[in-house]
C-alpha cells in the first residue's frame, strides 16, 4: 500500500503504552484484574485518600528492565520518579506518577521489515508510569462530546504502565503498522503483557508530519489518538498524510493538534482544541526514592532474556523455512515449538513448515479452534515426515493422514493404516505384480526391449490397478524397465 | 551527554502567579496574586543564591535520605469496601463514581 505522493515524505513517531500483568499495581497491593465489578480494586494510594503513600512494585520495575534489554536500550543505572499534573476526572490525585528525565531505559531499536526491507526504527526513551481511572462518558452514542455525565471506575488507576516512544524514524503507514506488531509481539514473548490492542492493554498514539522530498525541517505534526488495532492506525495514519499533503498542496497550513481516529467514518477529526499550551509541571515525586538498577540486576535480566521473535525467525529461517513462512511460524509459539522439535528429530524443514502454515492453520480454522487446541504433536510429524521420506505414503496422502491425525484419529501410521493409504514399499511384492502383468501384456514388453518407451506408461497404470493405487509409481516404472533390460 | 544526574533545568526568574493559579485550579483575588507573587519570589531570590554557590565538587542529589529502590514485593492486599469508598463520593451509581460532564481529555 503506498499513499504517499511523488515528491512528499511523512515523518511518523509512535508512543505505545502497554499495562504490565504484574499481580498488584505499580504502588500499591490492590490487585491488577480488569475482569472486576468497578470500583472493587480500589484502597487509599489509588483512590489518593489524604496520607496515603506510594511503594514501587518490584515486580514492575523488572518489567521494564526486561522490555528496555529486549528493545537494545541503555539502561540507566539512575532513574527519577516525577509528577506530572494535570486535572482530569480519571486520575484521582490530579497529578500521575511518570518519568521525566532520568527515565529507566533510553537509546534503543527495533528492526523491522517490510516487503523485505529492514528498517531501524530508534528507541527514545521507554518510562515507568501509572495507568488512570477508566471512564464511562453516558449519554447519547456514547461519545464525549454528548455525554450529560461520566461514570468513573478507578479499578486501572494505578495499574503499571511502560510507555515506549520511538524516534521520529517512521516513514509510511506500513512500517507503522509493522514496528506496533513488532513490538506486540516482543511484549507478548517476555510474558509482561497480553498486549491487546483492543482491551487497551496495548495503546498507541501516532505523531504525523509531512514534508516535501529532499528538505529536512520538519512539519507541523498532528498526533492521533483511538486506533485500537494495528490495521486501523495503518488506516489512521494513511488518512493523515493524505489530509495534510491536500492541506499544505492548496496553500493552507496544517495546526499542531490532537485528532480522534474514526474508525466507522475512516477520518481523523480534530478534538477540542486547549486554550492554554500543555503544562504539566513535571518535579521529582517526593514520595518515592530513586531507582538504582545495578549491573547484577541488569545482567540477570539479561541472562534471563527469552528468545525473541526476531532470532526466532532467523533460526527457523537456518533451519529450512522461507521468510514469510518463518514469520507465520514465529507468530505461533505453539507452530514454531513444532516445527523445532520435529526438525531436530530429523524432519525435511520445508515439509514440515508447509504442513504447519498449510494444512494445520487451514484445519484449525475449519474447525473453529485455534492452533493451540490442537492435540498434533512433534512425533507426528516426525513419523509422518519419516513415512513420506521411505516412500511409504504419497505426498497427497500424507496430507490426508496429517487431517486424520488433527481430527484426533489416531497417530499417522495408524491412520494411514485405517484410511489405507500406505504405499507398497516392499520391492518383492511390487516385483510379483509387476511379473504378473509383463506375463499378460507379452507383446508391450517386447516394444520396450526394441526400444519403445511408450507401453511404460500403460504397463505403470496397470500395476497401480492391480495394487489399489498403493505402489510407488516411480519403483514400478523401474522394475519394469529393469524387467525389459532397458 | 553533559547532562548530570539530579541536575534540575534552570528556573525561571519571573512567575507568572496567575498562570500558576490557574494550572493548579486555585482561584486567587488580586491582593492574593500580589501576597503570593511577592512571597514566590523571595523564595526564588533563595533559590538563585544556593545556586550560585560552588557546587562542582558536590555528587548531586535528588532525595535528602541517602536511600534508592524502596520497594513492596509483587502481592495483592485486600482493598476497600466499595460502599464505604462510594459514600465518600458526592455522586454514585451502579457501583461507579458519577461526574459531571467532560469537555475535554487531558
Amino acid at each position: 500500500m503506498s499513499v504517499i505522493p511523488e515528491g512528499w515524505e511523512a515523518v511518523i513517531g509512535i508512543e505505545t503504552h502497554v499495562e504490565l500483568q504484574t499481580r498488584s499495581k505499580m504502588f500499591c497491593g490492590c490487585r491488577v484484574d480488569f475482569g472486576d465489578d468497578p470500583n472493587t480494586a480500589v484502597c487509599p494510594v489509588c483512590l489518593a485518600l489524604p496520607g496515603a503513600l506510594p511503594v514501587a512494585n518490584e515486580a514492575a520495575i523488572d518489567g521494564i528492565v526486561r522490555i528496555g534489554t529486549a528493545l537494545d536500550c541503555t539502561i540507566n543505572e539512575r532513574s527519577l520518579f516525577y509528577r506530572k499534573n494535570y486535572f482530569y476526572p480519571d486520575l484521582p490525585k490530579n497529578y500521575q506518577i511518570s518519568q521525566y528525565t532520568y527515565p529507566v531505559c533510553e537509546h534503543g531499536r527495533i528492526v523491522v521489515d517490510v516487503d523485505g526491507e529492514p528498517t531501524v526504527i530508534g528507541i527514545t526513551r521507554v518510562h515507568m508510569e501509572e495507568d488512570t481511572g477508566k471512564s464511562l462518558h453516558m449519554g447519547e452514542g456514547g461519545r464525549i462530546q454528548d455525554a450529560d455525565h461520566t461514570l468513573l471506575d478507578f479499578n486501572r488507576a494505578g495499574v503499571p504502565l511502560v510507555e515506549i516512544v520511538t524516534e521520529p524514524d517512521i516513514r509510511t503507514p506500513d512500517q507503522a503498522r509493522a514496528y506496533g506488531a513488532e513490538l506486540q509481539r516482543i511484549v507478548r514473548t517476555l510474558g509482561v503483557s497480553d498486549a491487546r490492542l483492543e482491551e487497551g492493554s496495548m495503546r498507541f498514539d501516532a505523531n504525523i508530519s509531512v514534508r516535501r522530498t529532499g528538505t529536512s525541517e520538519l512539519g507541523t505534526r498532528t498526533e492521533i489518538k483511538n486506533v485500537n488495532s494495528l490495521r486501523s492506525m495503518q488506516r489512521a495514519i494513511a488518512f493523515e498524510i493524505e489530509r495534510q499533503i491536500e492541506v499544505l498542496a492548496t496553500g493552507g497550513t496544517v495546526i499542531q493538534e490532537t485528532r480522534h481516529w474514526n474508525e466507522t467514518t475512516g477520518r481523523t477529526t480534530a478534538m477540542r482544541s486547549k486554550e492554554e499550551s500543555e503544562d504539566y509541571r513535571y518535579f521529582q515525586e517526593p514520595d518515592l526514592l530513586p531507582l538504582f538498577i545495578d549491573e547484577q540486576w541488569r545482567d540477570r535480566v539479561k541472562a534471563s532474556m527469552p528468545e525473541l521473535p526476531a532470532q526466532l525467525r532467523a533460526r527457523l529461517v537456518a533451519a529450512g523455512a522461507d521468510e514469510r513462512t518463518a514469520g507465520l511460524l514465529a507468530d505461533s509459539p505453539l507452530l514454531a515449538g513444532l516445527f523445532d522439535a520435529a526438525v531436530r528429530a530429523g524432519a525435511e524443514a520445508k515439509t514440515v513448515a508447509s504442513w504447519l502454515t498449510g494444512e494445520v492453520v487451514a484445519y484449525a480454522r475449519r474447525v473453529g479452534t485455534t492452533v493451540d487446541e490442537l492435540s498434533l504433536t512433534a512425533e507426528h510429524l516426525v513419523e509422518l515426515a519419516a513415512m513420506v521420506a521411505e516412500g511409504e505414503l504419497s505426498a497427497t496422502a500424507a496430507k490426508q493422514v496429517l487431517a486424520g491425525v488433527l481430527a484426533g484419529e489416531g497417530g499417522p501410521r495408524q491412520v494411514a493404516e485405517t484410511m489405507d493409504l500406505l504405499q507398497i514399499s516392499d520391492s518383492g511384492a511390487i516385483e510379483a505384480v509387476v511379473a504378473d502383468v509383463l506375463g499378460e501384456h507379452p507383446d508391450a514388453l517386447e516394444k520396450i526391449r526394441s526400444g519403445d518407451s511408450k507401453p511404460i506408461g500403460f504397463l505403470v497404470g496397470q500395476v497401480m490397478r492391480a495394487t489399489g493405487g498403493k505402489a510407488d509409481p516411480k519403483m514400478v516404472q523401474e522394475i519394469i524397465r529393469r524387467s525389459a533390460g532397458r | 551527554m553533559a547532562r548530570r544526574w539530579g541536575s534540575i533545568p534552570p528556573m525561571p526568574v519571573e512567575i507568572d502567579i496567575a498562570k500558576v493559579a490557574a494550572l493548579a485550579r486555585i482561584a486567587l483575588s488580586d491582593e492574593e496574586l500580589a501576597a503570593y507573587g511577592a512571597q514566590l519570589g523571595v523564595i526564588l531570590e533563595h533559590a538563585e543564591r544556593v545556586q550560585a554557590l560552588p557546587t562542582d565538587d558536590v555528587e548531586p542529589t535528588s532525595h535528602p535520605l541517602p536511600l534508592v529502590n524502596a520497594f513492596r514485593p509483587d502481592e495483592v492486599r485486600p482493598s476497600l469496601d466499595r460502599d464505604d469508598v462510594l459514600a465518600q463520593a458526592p455522586d454514585a451509581v451502579d457501583g461507579y463514581f458519577r461526574v459531571p460532564q467532560i469537555l475535554d481529555g487531558p
